[in-house]
């Protein structure tokens, strides 16, 4: 903990986000801000999407509370400890799959543990009780490129889940999804975020999917990203997504990114941005 | 195997049609029931091409292009395998008081020296990949290390190992060491640049996944990088085996008791085209089966990978 950054609040929120700024390449001529002065407060049990133009940084803000990668400017805390490297209770769930295509689904969930040195029977006891959370333990002993798209984000759901992660935090999980497995994801996510009782960060850029799941959205602005509003969803769950109070909500977002997104594409057409 | 199915399909409807189309046919049913046994089916393939090859040689000696002296076809340099063994018992060709009939049989002959260079080949790529991945991990691993180790190693990796010729015999005289030490230097500079070109394609997603679950860097690199770069460097041995019988020729032609570089110098000193020509098919055969042998291995060794031979015949 380094002292001259300690919080001075005894805040015991799943993450405090303080005058937060990153700048990829700093010093260098490809220099460029990636993110600007976000001020964030999540509640434990919380569930807030991210929702923004591309290239915005909201990835960025993920990987950051995520401790993969150091903030330029202000500082994080995850329940009053200073975010400085990746822990467990942290998990990062990515847009790609991302499991170990040489282990089979058990070793892909167990992972962590046999990284602490966990004996095999306890490695398989968690695993099968973390798919059976995700309603895939028939798949325990198959491989990664067995299953669908949609079965791989469960196991890579199921994987985090194992670490019993306080803050779980998912980059466009469902985004190479088709839209009927997205939906079908999406209420499995709503059920196992209220049986983990874990905090949630959902980056995406689809405003039905920010609707369907968040108490709370971040809307950004086009880059650098800064937080432009924060929108409750204040709709009760299960939600009716049909509703006409849904709908407005969905009107007011769009109207809401429509500037940042002509704002981005403006700056696009202006000169070629490297990703 | 699908790609087959569904000429046979499409073959089917067009020949309902159209009595052009009912070859067309035949031959897509064929092509359909041989996919349905596959080894078969290679082996076929693989001696069709081979009788394909050689019958155009022999088709050319038989109009009187090839001069049978200097292109000796198929028929006649593999006539008579009992005298051509022969010159493979290098062996016992020099000592004094042994005669070219004593000794092993020409067949034992044969096999001896496609044995020695066989081994000889082996134990250099093994050493080369053992030593590369080791020294492109570490090089990745440390930033010292790689400041330290990589440009020399860039360096020297354009030398050709023929270069390097003079050193394997100034260091190892001649045998079998001179031999490896050729197999090693011909592939270790390119297998350490193409080990650190496998970490650096990595997916990053996969080494974050370890990070956030607390993985430390030594378990990131065993239980990640290491398993994430065998494909690559498999198919970057499986590329590097056919250097590697290639070197191992000249480094036997300098000196070593007995293997078939040497046997290439005898036929080329003796002006014996059957024998090069013979020597050549060993090889080949050697060649062939040893990447067989490694194909296999790899199916084995990288059980999830998919299959993408077929990925490209819809085009």
């Amino acid at each position: 903990m380094s002292s001259e950054n300690a919080p001075t609040f005894s805040s015991r929120d799943a993450v405090v986000c303080r005058g937060v700024g990153k700048t990829w390449a700093a010093g260098t001529k490809r220099a460029h801000e990636a993110l600007r002065e976000i001020d964030l407060d999540i509640k434990p049990g919380e569930f807030v999407v991210f929702l923004g133009p591309s290239g915005c940084g909201k990835s960025t803000l993920l990987y950051l509370i995520a401790g993969l990668e150091d903030a330029t400017e202000g500082g994080i805390w995850s329940f009053s400890d200073k975010v400085e490297t990746p822990s467990p209770e942290r998990s990062l769930i990515f847009q790609e799959t991302s499991l170990f295509p040489w282990l089979t689904v058990w070793q892909n969930v167990s992972f962590g543990l046999a990284i602490r040195g966990a004996s095999q029977e306890e490695r398989r006891a968690v695993a099968a009780e973390a798919l059976q959370r995700v309603g895939l333990i028939a798949a325990m002993d198959k491989r990664p490129d067995e299953l669908s798209g949609g079965m791989r984000q469960r196991v890579a759901v199921a994987r985090a889940l194992a670490m019993r992660p306080k803050v779980l935090l998912m980059d466009e999980p469902f985004a190479a999804l088709d839209v009927q497995t997205r939906a079908r994801m999406q209420d499995f996510l709503l059920d196992v975020w209220r049986d983990s009782g874990a905090s949630v960060l959902f980056v995406t850029h689809h405003i039905d999917e920010a609707v369907a799941l968040a108490d709370r959205v971040v809307v950004f602005t086009s880059r650098p990203g800064r937080i432009k509003t924060i929108y409750p969803i204040d709709l009760p769950r299960p939600r009716n997504l049909f509703s006409r109070e849904a709908e407005a909500m969905r009107i007011q977002l769009t109207e809401l990114l429509r500037d940042e997104v002509d704002r981005a594409f403006a700056e696009q057409e202006a000169f070629a941005i490297p990703a | 195997m699908a790609v087959a199915t569904r000429e046979g399909e499409t073959g089917a409807a067009a020949g309902a049609s159209r009595p052009a189309a009912a070859t067309r046919l035949l031959a897509s049913r064929l092509f359909a029931s041989m996919a349905g046994l596959d080894w078969l089916a290679k082996v076929w393939w693989t001696c069709l091409s081979i009788s394909l090859f050689a019958s155009l040689w022999e088709l050319c000696w038989a109009m009187g292009w090839a001069d049978e002296k200097l292109l000796p076809p198929p028929h006649i340099f593999l006539d008579n395998i009992a005298e051509q063994g022969k010159f493979f018992n290098t062996a016992t060709r020099w000592q004094v008081g042994t005669s070219m009939t004593e000794g092993p049989s020409a067949f034992e002959s044969v096999l001896i020296t496609g044995a020695a260079t066989t081994a000889r080949v082996f134990a250099g790529l093994v050493l080369a990949s053992v030593l590369a991945i080791g020294i492109g991990v570490l090089v990745r691993y440390y930033r010292f290390f790689d400041r330290l180790v990589l440009p020399t190693i860039t360096l020297l990796s354009p030398v050709s190992p023929i270069a390097w010729l003079p050193v394997a015999i100034f260091l190892f005289g001649i045998g079998n060491a001179p031999a490896i030490f050729m197999v090693v230097v011909a592939l270790f500079f390119h297998m350490v640049l193409a080990t650190i070109n496998q970490i650096d394609t990595v997916n990053t997603n996969l080494i974050n996944v370890a990070r956030t679950m607390g993985a430390s860097k030594p378990q990131i690199y065993a239980r990640v990088i290491v398993p994430a770069i065998l494909p690559g460097m498999l198919q970057v041995l499986r590329m590097n085996l056919f250097g590697a019988w290639m070197v191992v020729l000249v480094a036997e032609s300098t000196g070593v008791g007995y293997g078939m570089g040497q046997v290439i110098m005898l036929a080329r000193n003796t002006f014996n085209p059957s024998l090069v020509f013979f020597t050549i098919a060993v090889i080949g055969v050697l060649g062939f089966t040893f990447d067989w042998l490694l194909r296999l291995a790899q199916r084995r060794i990288l059980y999830w990978l998919p299959d993408t031979a077929e990925r490209l015949r819809v085009l």
